[in-house]
């Protein structure tokens, strides 16, 4: 496979619902094996993006492609295909199933037997299930989940739980992985776990990764590059250390401060 | 490994219907003695209704894929049914009669039956894409009395109401299961041949089912029914899976629905009605939803119950035909089901499986109730 780069562009993406844009004019790129941020006060339209990504919602303007595709105007299960995967920043589980079976639905599409041969079993179906459980035992013991592998993921903490939609996430064996604040809700601990989960997934796999994520310390220590938005326009994109000497920057974030503190 | 039969040993036996080598021996004896019970010395009313029971199984096992594992609420079950059982009757009836018949072997009229009805929930499934919950209910709703109105009008496919017409002759391959006959030098009845062909045909359907539920297409149905919107993020084709769920579900009603006319010999184009859709509803909310065994358990528990309640009629008080009760068995019945659907809806919702379970662990760890 040829390696394209930038591996995802997205350029002049506009999304607007009845009366708000929530996304206007957004551009930007993430080359292969890049960790980006995306940071913003809320609502700025982070998570719209992801949704822009995959399918969820369309944007009525610009372009996206993925490895040089069109992902605007494909279906959710296209693009999961063609190679994105993601994390919710509510927790999407499928609650009634159990830790495995959630991972292993993160296999559905590499899993290649269908319904005839699920129904016989014996063979291509029991071989093809055997197979694809050794890649999922892999991610169980990468994200240390293994004490919890039978249960429902509905009755499992809700660290846990991030770390098994991270799991999921993984096993699509993506090209892009979108992670919607992997860190929120977490303590100083769990949030380290989380920091060392994303830099191991960059070092030992070949993924470009997107962070959204409001823990300031996370993104300036851990990613590559990092863009910022607010209202729906990117107002600054660069490594770390150019975006907050940003003034544009030290101004929407003063001004949320601001507002916060008044 | 010698001497910890209970220890799972690869990915393979973690996976299996039966993980360990006790629950495999429990649940073939257990098969074998369904297999000997015709045999001893059961009425042929019982063998009639048990098999009834294994037929209504096959139905119930339809709905719980479509409705408990992939979350798609029919009411149109009936339906299904209905289209399974005259495709049967069509395909097996005298070719020379005043309604239609082919009069082909039960190779051909069984599967046909399947496939016509799944034929009838691919076309079906499509509004199942548009809409959810009660709205996909009220559609489906209204495929009964669709087919009520087709049933009672197609004469030459049904005989008509009132009137009827033969059931599909259980001839296969020039065997004759509805005649006595002589299984290995055994003295087999008619009854004992229809009991063996249904359970083995539950078995095989049941096996089939389960390998469903536990392969990529279960996962894919689960999916859906949970977090559709989060499955298709994943890479689940919403729409393949609701298809192949219609389908599959169909199918297997229109096994049930073919082989509930062979079984009983009387249908009436007026039985595939709303009641029928909700006494399926009733195994499976009974049974357990998103569970083949719970699907069997249920569907014994509205086939057998109502004969249990008529023959014990008499020592019931208030419950009686004509003068002799305020309530007929049948209008208990309904009473009964119904409340019980809600009662299980809200009070165990993995249904009497989920009883089995809870008994199970508790007996496995009994005398430590930890
Ligand atoms: N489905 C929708 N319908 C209407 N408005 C929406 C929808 N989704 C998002 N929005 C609006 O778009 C804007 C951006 O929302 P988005 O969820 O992308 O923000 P965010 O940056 O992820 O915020 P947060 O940090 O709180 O998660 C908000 O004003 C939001 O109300
Ligand atoms: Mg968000």
């Amino acid at each position: 496979m040829a390696v394209v780069d930038p591996l995802l562009v997205v350029d002049d993406v506009r999304l607007a619902f009845a009366g708000i844009v929530a996304l206007d004019g957004v551009s930007f790129t993430v080359g292969n094996g890049e960790l980006f941020a995306i940071i913003g006060p809320n609502g700025a339209g982070k998570t719209s993006i992801f949704n822009c990504l995959n399918g969820v919602y369309r944007p009525q303007r610009g372009s996206i492609t993925l490895a040089g595709t069109e992902l605007i105007g494909m279906s959710p299960h296209r693009i999961a295909e063609v190679g994105v995967a993601r994390t919710f920043q509510n927790i999407e589980l499928f609650e009634n199933l159990t830790v495995l079976e959630n991972l292993q639905l993160g296999r559905h599409l590499a899993v290649g037997y269908g319904t005839g041969a699920a129904m016989v079993w014996k063979g291509k179906a029991q071989r093809e299930e055997v197979e694809h459980r050794r890649r999922v035992e892999e991610i169980i013991d990468f994200l240390e989940i293994e004490p919890f592998r039978k249960q429902l993921v509905g009755m499992l903490p809700y660290g846990v739980q991030k770390r098994v939609e991270l799991g999921r996430a993984l096993a699509m064996d993506p090209k892009l992985l979108l992670l919607d604040e992997p860190a929120a809700g977490m303590n100083l601990e769990e949030t380290e776990d989380i920091a060392r989960f994303i830099l191991d997934i960059k070092e030992e796999l070949d993924v470009a990764m997107i962070l959204v994520e409001h823990d300031m310390g996370l993104v300036m220590d851990i990613a590559d590059r990092v863009m910022v938005l607010d209202f729906g326009v990117k107002i600054a994109d660069g490594t770390p250390d150019e975006v907050q000497r940003n003034p544009d920057v030290i101004k929407a974030y003063l001004g949320e401060t601001l507002e916060a503190g008044s | 490994m010698r001497g910890r039969p209970n220890l799972y040993t690869s990915y393979e036996a973690d996976g299996a219907i039966f993980p360990t080598a006790t629950q495999k021996v429990t649940f073939w004896l257990g098969v074998a003695g369904m297999v000997a019970l015709p045999f001893l010395g059961l009425s042929r009313v019982w063998l009639i209704l048990l098999a009834t029971t294994f037929v209504a199984a096959i139905g119930a096992i339809g709905l719980n894929l479509v409705t408990g594992y992939a979350g798609q609420i029919s009411l149109g079950h009936a339906f299904f049914l209905g289209v399974g059982c005259y495709t049967g009757a069509a395909l097996s009836g005298d070719p020379g009669g005043s309604v239609i018949g082919m009069g082909l072997d039960m190779l051909i009229w069984l599967p046909a039956a399947g496939l016509v009805a799944a034929l009838a929930g691919v076309i079906v499934a499509p509004v199942a894409l548009r809409l959810k919950g009660l709205y996909l209910a009220l559609v489906t709703l209204g495929l009964v009395f669709l087919g009520e109105h087709i049933f009672r009008n197609w004469e030459s496919l049904t005989g008509g109401g009132g009137v009827g017409r033969k059931p599909p002759v259980l001839s296969l391959l020039g065997w004759r299961f509805d005649q006595p006959g002589a299984i290995a030098g055994i003295e087999v009845s008619k009854e004992q041949q229809i009991y063996l062909l249904t359970f083995i045909l539950l078995l095989i359907l049941g096996f089939a089912a389960k390998n469903l539920a536990r392969s990529k297409v279960g996962r894919a149905f689960a999916a859906i029914r949970d977090r559709d919107i989060a499955a298709d993020v994943m890479g689940v084709n919403l729409t393949w899976y609701k298809v192949v769920a219609f389908a599959v579900s169909s199918f297997y009603a229109g096994v049930a629905g073919s082989l509930y006319f062979a079984t009983t010999g009387f249908v009436e184009p007026a039985s595939f009605n709303l009641l029928l859709s909700i006494l399926f509803i009733a195994m499976v909310v009974i049974g357990g939803a998103s569970s083949i065994a719970g699907s069997i358990m249920g569907a014994a528990f509205v086939t057998l119950l109502p004969q249990i309640i008529d023959s014990t009629s008499d020592f019931l008080p208030l419950i009686g035909d004509g003068s002799a009760g305020v309530l007929s068995p049948a209008q208990f019945e309904r009473i009964l089901f119904g409340l019980l659907i809600v009662i299980f809806l809200i009070f165990e919702p993995l249904g009497l499986y989920g009883i089995w379970i809870r008994v199970r662990n508790y007996w496995k760890a009994w005398p430590f109730s930890y």
